[in-house]
């Protein structure tokens, strides 16, 4: 029922400006996930949007009201924060049915909303408890529920499974995946975990140093990033980055090794031209342990310098250039440090970017 | 085995050791409080007798009978005093919680101009021990006429306690997270309504102990009271100890019986706090 536009917002304290003007338009019902690393300005960003925050300049829009001074309780919105905030003097009950009391509703109907969330949430065994005795994995669905009853426009997230063990993380992970598909609704999403970016969202936002690097699905932030920025930080191991000069159709990396400029990027390439080559570790593989290749790629001789076997496939630490890079081997077999392997590099998947501006140049 | 022995004498020994200096703490803790209370009920012959007299011989109810009774007899406007003691402890205490907590809170959420300098401030006058006050506070009194009364004693208390229950306050509040208030802001709540029904019930244990402290401190106060208060009309408690002493004798028996009547309020608030404190302070509202 509410989208969510920012426009050119910006947010400075005294003299430091930490958020850039930011322009962002999110769609009813969608799933946005900011990422970025620590300090980068996503949780201003939230708070802002939250009305926790002043905005020093431009323009928030939820639904169809600007709310740029408008206080959180007039907004419409929920929020999960990392520390979950619940009240401790409250039991689970209270908690949850807390915003409805305060809006006058009937008793009778904040029972109803409350059973509904716990039922969702499997939380009806703990209503009578007091947060101080819930597990980790508890408060944060208490913290969720406390969200959902109010049936906002907006739920708003920040890093709320940082606190919890990479199983339970992985497993809140899809209830909130879960609870997005249940009770529809705009989620704005905090983290600097780009898996849990990539898992759900329906578009993920970029940020670095209060300036928004890209914005896309997540597939498209994958496979084509933006600059080498969004390229290291999006994706697991990140891409390898190889500086080198366009010269005669070839990039001549820094020890004299070159390579094919790839055939997508010809006609934006000059002679002469600084460029960095981008593969993932998926796009260098041992020949003979490899995905089919459909187009062009080059083949390299190269010494492994230590394997990481994580069962369906191994990866390889190697070295260009004299460049630390990793590759990836299907179907594996036991490698050798020290072992001299064929690689091949999948060139129609490769990214290559322009060293000044660190843009690619797709 | 043999060393076994040894390891478990010696932590018999230290254990007895420990329980024999506690035992001594508490009789130098203790034993004057004991003896205020036991000198309550002895005749005045067996409390000044020298060798003093360790077990009581005959115990009763004269003192207390003799300061409830007529003044000629030994008595002294016992209600009266308490009555004062009481709306000016409690008073001075409510007023002194209410500016703390307004301090306390702001000292412990806002950042504001000179802010730690106006707290370094704030306890800096409680460096001044209070008696050097009494003068200045005596003229200042008089002139504007508030010598005897109880709004004089109440101001005095108010200012002498409202630097501490803002430092204890502001120490509390600090503990409460400050997500707890936005949380409360965002499920509906006004700045205020955030603060009466979170922040506060999560951080009332402070408040409540900061209350003890200010209301025991009024209530037990004696050097300046004994300045600002003449007449029945304001006299507090402990300066109504003072009715004991005449010219040439000092009634110890009745001062007892008026410093137990004394201690019970205090003693019966502190254990009725004490719980809630305890009960108060289970914080886990956030990730534990
Ligand atoms: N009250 C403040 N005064 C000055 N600077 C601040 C204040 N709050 C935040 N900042 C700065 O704003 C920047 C963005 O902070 P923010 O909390 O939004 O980062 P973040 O992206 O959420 O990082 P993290 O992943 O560590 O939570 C940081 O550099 C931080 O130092
Ligand atoms: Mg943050």
């Amino acid at each position: 029922m509410a989208q969510v536009n920012l426009r050119n917002v910006v947010k400075r304290y005294g003299a430091l400006q930490v958020v850039h003007g930011v322009d962002l338009n999110i769609d009813d019902n969608e799933f946005v996930v900011l990422v970025g690393p620590s300090g980068c300005g996503k949780s201003t960003t939230l708070r802002m949007i939250a009305g926790l925050e002043a905005i020093s300049g431009g323009e928030i829009v939820i639904g169809d009201r600007v709310v740029n001074d408008l206080p959180p309780r007039h907004r419409n919105i929920s929020m999960v924060f990392q520390n979950y905030a619940l009240y401790p003097h409250m039991s689970v009950r209270e908690n949850l049915g807390f915003s409805l009391k305060i809006a006058k509703k009937t008793q009778a109907e904040i029972d109803q909303a409350v059973d509904e969330a716990a039922e969702i949430l499997s939380l009806t065994e703990y209503m009578d408890r007091k947060p101080g005795a819930l597990s980790g994995g508890q408060r944060q669905r208490v913290a969720m529920g406390r969200a959902i009853v109010r049936h906002p426009d907006v739920f708003l997230f920040d890093e709320p499974l940082s606190n919890l063990d990479a199983k339970l993380r992985t497993q809140m992970r899809t209830e909130i995946k879960k609870l997005h598909q249940k009770v529809n609704s705009t989620i704005v999403y905090v983290t600097h975990d780009q898996v849990e970016a990539m898992t759900l969202a329906d578009r993920i936002v970029i940020m670095r140093d209060g300036h928004i690097e890209q914005v896309g699905t997540p597939l498209e932030v994958f496979e084509n990033p933006a600059n080498t920025f969004v390229a290291t930080f999006i994706g697991s191991p990140p891409m390898n980055l190889l500086a080198g000069r366009v010269s005669k159709d070839r990039i001549v990396l820094e020890n004299g090794l070159d390579v094919p400029v790839p055939g997508q990027f010809s006609d934006k390439t000059h002679e002469g031209q600084e460029v960095i080559l981008g593969f993932r570790a998926d796009n260098l593989m041992p020949v003979g342990h490899a995905m089919p290749m459909g187009g062009a790629s080059a083949e390299l001789d190269m010494a492994v310098t230590l394997s990481e076997p994580l069962g369906t496939e191994t990866l390889l630490f190697t070295s260009i250039a004299g460049k630390e890079v990793q590759a990836k081997m299907l179907n594996p077999r036991p490698v050798a440090p020290g072992e001299r392997l064929s690689f091949q590099l999948d060139l129609t998947r490769c990214h290559l970017f322009d060293a000044q501006s660190q843009n690619s140049l797709r | 085995m043999d060393e076994n022995r040894h390891h478990r004498l010696r932590a018999r020994t230290l254990k007895g050791l420990q329980l024999f200096a506690l035992f001594i703490a508490m009789c130098f803790i203790c034993i004057p409080g004991l003896w205020v209370v036991l000198n309550s009920f002895r005749p005045t012959v067996e409390i000044m007798a020298k060798p003093p007299v360790w077990i009581p011989q005959d115990l009763n109810l004269d003192h207390y009978r003799a300061m409830f009774g007529g003044v000629g007899e030994g008595g002294v406007p016992v209600l009266r005093y308490f009555t004062n003691s009481l709306i000016i402890s409690v008073t001075s205490t409510v007023i002194a919680i209410l500016v703390g907590m307004a301090g306390g809170y702001a000292f412990a959420r806002y950042q504001f101009k000179g802010k730690a300098a106006i707290f370094i401030g704030l306890m800096l006058t409680r460096a001044v021990p209070g008696v050097a006050l009494s003068l200045p506070l005596f003229i200042v009194m008089a002139r504007t006429g508030l010598i005897d009364t109880h709004i004089g004693l109440i101001l005095v208390y108010v200012s002498l306690n409202v630097p501490f229950t803002i430092w204890l306050i502001d120490g509390f509040f600090r503990q409460v997270p400050v997500e707890l208030a936005e949380a409360a802001e965002i499920d509906g709540c006004t700045r205020w309504q955030a603060f009466w029904k979170v922040e506060f019930p999560v951080a009332r244990a402070g408040v409540a102990s900061a209350g003890i402290f200010a209301f025991l401190t009024s209530w037990n106060e004696y050097a300046l009271a004994s300045q600002l208060t003449r007449s029945t009309f304001s006299k507090t408690m402990p300066v109504g100890l003072r009715d004991f002493t005449s010219e040439f004798t000092i009634n110890w028996g009745g001062m007892c019986a008026l410093a137990v009547l004394m201690i019970i309020p205090a003693l019966i608030l502190t254990f009725l706090v004490q719980k809630h404190l305890i009960a108060g302070l289970t914080f886990g509202g956030v990730k534990g």
